[in-house]
């Protein structure tokens, strides 16, 4: 066991504030009042409401869809276009793949909203599902290939001329050498990407349309009357089920850990007969 | 994979229709003044008007003040994440708090620095006495920061992860001590990571606009907000537009300054 | 790689039953057949117990989306992609939805229970025969005060704002036509003032204004208002009337010198494809009843004379937010200016925000 450092004071307090709204709002989503000012009272009460309210499940529903399936048709992409980043010679077409790259993740968001709209339209594509869905892979492709672009460029170059060498193809060095190598990267960036499609507001509300809705859009609009605790309410019960989902990974990954340690001490035992 | 380029139809698609198209349409727009006809006005409106200077110079500084205290907390908070046993569980947590809403979050911090707010009740309760929390740069600057905190973490995070330990460790066996460890292996190594960090978080805080109606209560002006205003509720999506370039240029520049300078004359090594 | 293909497996996997638990929710809320209705409203501006109602009385199914500004939505029907059967914009919206003819004209014969409303509110400026809009709300533009911080006497007309005992005390609303209309109201212009020279002596003027300014946001006057955080603010009356509610404190004056009267209506947009359940909507909205649970529900001052019989003594008693006759003919109504002058205010505006 690793010694207590006192740098770990930091650590906890970093923590402390990255979770000090979160805290907030949690803590208010059972307030029996109706702002975030004045705690009146222990109450259930906003989440009955949040039970009740099919538009609001609906909308969660749209959200999570659309943030999973964009996330991981982003990530397909963005990792071959990171692997053709990666593979392109000359620095000046590979800067500037890069810096395209970089447009949509450093431009406002209303600005690409607002032109994904003209285009949209240009195109006579009806507004909804599939716009959100377009707009929202379209917005999360670069972010993924930043995070897998620093992975493969850490491969070992001599790697996958090994795996040439011993004459492995195209397809074969692709998946049996490359993908297992750059795999913590492309995760990174599922998650990244589905961080921004969750998050997302201002190029959502621009592409949506005919009834379709998502979160965020929703609780910009119903902000305007001061923030329902409703939507607090369903924040934390989001919290808790995101927060249940790591600490399962994080379970899962430490079974499989010791069940592979098991397996090493075991051949280690076998090897000592 | 040095024949094959058909894997990267999709990738290229993509570029051609949601960059360049996109850039081609601001670039176009930004050439049109609000009654629709065509003038050079709106650029000529933006480097002769000392409001939008005044603007542009306010932005860069305080997204580089944020920039510099997102990075002086990540820094030290990633080396000390990995340092942990099962730091990909706590890179998550990191992560986590990205997943509640944005403006939920912000209006968490409004509840926060209210003058009853819990942070103005403990300072009362200290004896220091109630300030003024909100609406200063001060507070606008933390929440920016808070918001993005996990995304400089991240790629330094990465960076630090794929350090080679050898390399720790033969410098200590060449006699560094921490310091110089830090100072000349660790740091210069995870370089690329804190490029990542400062490309993602600098050109969005340019452009950030909630917060500063929220927070800051627009007594902070981003370019980003001129942007939300044109194309929200002035409609001149014209002088929008010209500000949109000016962030596109911006950010080329920052991208030229943070280049991987490695990758220039082949591999030296 | 196996990994990373049962990931994307599972990935699909949840879409697919996310899809389908959203699909048979809806499936059992939506009535099966194929009338609908759709809605594209301010958020929150409609309680939701009518719409159920509505959806009863008349098996219309009603798909309600939502905005949070006249420009973000003038902007998406303009652009088009999207049929919505009714919106609700303001006033000079309303006219310059008209200009950018974008408006259905409204069958009035179609409209019976258009009677109920106040002859008052119809036939102003930005629809002179409301060929094109039915009012739903309306309400003023004045001042808030906290009397724990403020008297009365010190806060009844706009000039007072600038006194320098209330530094670093007022909020202000990020609107260019308000903030400049109420310095243009001070030196004695009218709040449609065009003239550049008008507009840079009011805006000096207004900045003036800014060692007092201790913020300048949209909706979340509300919210800090509630909350104690500033003594004064300069907001519409609908939003008053909800502060109010929630904190005995605040106060609402309409400075009697004249103000901004402003109107949300309901208008029918030329893409519109149920022009029919529309106006059984509009009928449903109309009457009193429904009107006054409606305006009780938003606090907002309703248009609708028939409904104020339904509504609480106290809230129609209220000379703040149902103003008398004398005090409506000074307040004024905005007009869609031209494009040029908009662009003035709102570069002044601007100009206005970056002084510190």
């Amino acid at each position: 066991m690793k010694k207590w450092h006192i740098s770990n004071l930091y650590l906890i307090f970093v923590f402390l504030v990255l979770y000090l709204p979160i805290i907030y709002l949690i803590f208010y989503s059972f307030n029996a009042g109706d702002t975030m000012d004045h705690f009146s009272g222990f109450s259930w009460r906003h989440y009955g409401t949040l039970l009740s309210d099919s538009r609001m499940i609906s909308i969660v529903l749209n959200t999570l869809i659309i943030a999973l399936l964009s996330s991981l048709i982003a990530t397909i992409v963005g990792t071959l276009g990171a692997l053709g980043i990666y593979s392109t010679k000359k620095a000046a077409v590979k800067n500037g793949l890069l810096s395209l790259n970089n447009v949509l993740m450093v431009s406002p968001d209303v600005i690409i909203g607002a032109s994904f709209l003209i285009f949209f339209t240009f195109l006579g594509f009806s507004l909804g599902f599939g716009s959100v869905l377009l707009s929202h892979i379209a917005f999360s492709i670069p972010i993924v290939v930043l995070m897998v672009l620093p992975k493969i460029n850490e491969l070992p170059a001599t790697m996958v001329d090994a795996a040439y060498d011993l004459g492995a193809t195209t397809w074969q060095t692709l998946t049996k050498v490359i993908l297992p190598a750059i795999t913590p990267g492309i995760f990174a960036g599922f998650f990244m990407a589905f961080t921004y499609s969750l998050d997302d507001f201002a190029v959502t509300f621009f592409v949506t349309g005919n009834g379709f809705s998502t979160l965020s859009v929703e609780i910009y609009s119903r902000a305007r009357q001061g923030v329902d605790l409703e939507v607090n309410a369903l924040s934390t019960l989001m919290f808790i089920v995101s927060l249940l989902l790591v600490v399962g990974y994080y379970l899962l990954g430490r079974y499989n850990q010791s069940r592979r340690m098991q397996r090493v001490k075991a051949a280690e035992a076998k090897i000592n007969q | 994979m040095h024949k094959k380029t058909t894997y990267l139809i999709p990738y290229m698609l993509w570029i051609g229709l949601f960059v360049i198209a996109p850039m081609a349409l601001i670039l176009y727009q930004s050439f049109f003044n609000i009654s629709g006809h065509f003038t050079m006005g709106n650029y000529e409106q933006y480097l002769t008007n000392g409001v939008y200077l005044k603007m542009t110079f306010n932005s860069i500084l305080y997204a580089l003040i944020i920039t510099m205290s997102t990075l002086l907390i990540s820094y030290p908070t990633a080396l000390l994440l990995n340092r942990l046993k099962n730091k990909q569980f706590w890179l998550l947590l990191v992560i986590l708090p990205t997943w509640i809403n944005l403006l939920l979050k912000t209006y968490a911090f409004i509840g926060l620095f209210s003058q009853n707010g819990s942070v103005n009740d403990f300072l009362r309760f200290v004896g220091v006495g109630s300030h003024q929390i909100l609406f200063t740069d001060a507070s606008f600057i933390f929440v920016a920061a808070y918001i993005e905190i996990p995304f400089m973490i991240l790629p330094i995070f990465n960076s630090l992860a794929e350090l080679n330990p050898s390399m720790i460790n033969a410098s200590r066996d060449l006699g560094a001590n921490s310091w110089q460890t830090f100072r000349r292996v660790i740091l210069p190594l995870t370089m690329p990571g804190v490029k990542a960090g400062f490309q993602a978080i600098f050109i969005p805080s340019l452009s950030l606009f909630m917060i500063t109606r929220l927070i800051g209560g627009n007594r902070v002006i981003t370019l980003g907000t001129a942007i939300e205003e044109h194309f929200l509720v002035t409609q001149n999506w014209g002088m929008g537009s010209t500000i949109g370039v000016v962030l596109i240029l911006a950010m080329f520049v920052v991208m030229y300054l943070t280049r991987d300078r490695k990758a220039k004359g082949g591999r030296i090594q | 790689m196996k990994k990373l293909m049962m990931v994307i497996a599972l990935v699909l996997f949840i879409c697919g039953a996310l899809g389908g638990i959203n699909y048979s929710m809806n499936a059992r809320t939506s009535t099966s057949g194929s009338k609908t209705l759709n809605i594209y409203n301010w958020g929150d501006y409609i309680d939701p117990a009518l719409i159920t109602k509505f959806e009863h009385e008349t098996g219309y199914h009603v798909v309600y989306e939502t905005f949070d500004s006249n420009e973000a939505m003038l902007t998406k029907i303009k652009q088009g992609g999207t049929s919505y059967d009714l919106t609700v914009p303001s006033d000079y919206t309303v006219q310059r939805m008209r200009r950018a003819n974008l408006l259905e004209k409204v069958d009035k014969s179609k409209l019976p229970a258009l009677k109920n409303i106040d002859s008052r509110f119809m036939n102003l400026s930005f629809d002179p025969h409301n060929s094109y809009s039915v009012p739903y709300f309306w309400g003023t533009l004045g001042i808030v005060y906290n009397d724990r911080y403020v008297k009365a006497e010190q806060v009844q007309h706009w000039d007072q704002l600038w006194n320098p005992a209330f530094k670093q005390q007022i909020i202000l609303t990020d609107s260019a036509r308000d903030m400049l209309g109420v310095a243009l109201i001070t030196q004695g212009k009218s709040v449609n003032a065009t003239n550049t020279n008008d507009l840079r002596a009011a805006n000096n003027k207004l900045k003036k204004l800014m060692p007092n300014t201790k913020a300048v946001v949209d909706d979340e006057i509300k919210m800090y208002m509630e909350q104690n955080e500033a003594a004064i603010a300069v907001t519409y009356s609908g939003e008053a009337a909800e502060m109010m509610g929630n904190n005995s404190h605040l106060h609402y004056v309409v400075p009697s010198e004249g103000s901004n009267m402003w109107f949300d209506n309901w208008v029918i947009p030329k893409t519109a494809k149920h022009k029919k359940a529309a106006y059984a909507f509009l009928n449903f909205m109309l009457q009193p009843k429904n009107a006054a649970k409606n305006a009780e529900y938003i606090g907002y001052a309703t248009p609708n004379k028939v409904a104020m019989k339904y509504l609480p003594n106290k809230v129609t008693s209220n000379a703040e937010f149902y103003p008398s006759d004398k005090v409506t003919k000074n307040l004024q109504v905005y007009k869609d200016l031209p494009l040029r002058v908009i662009g003035e205010y709102n570069d002044l505006f601007l100009e206005f925000k970056m002084t510190k």
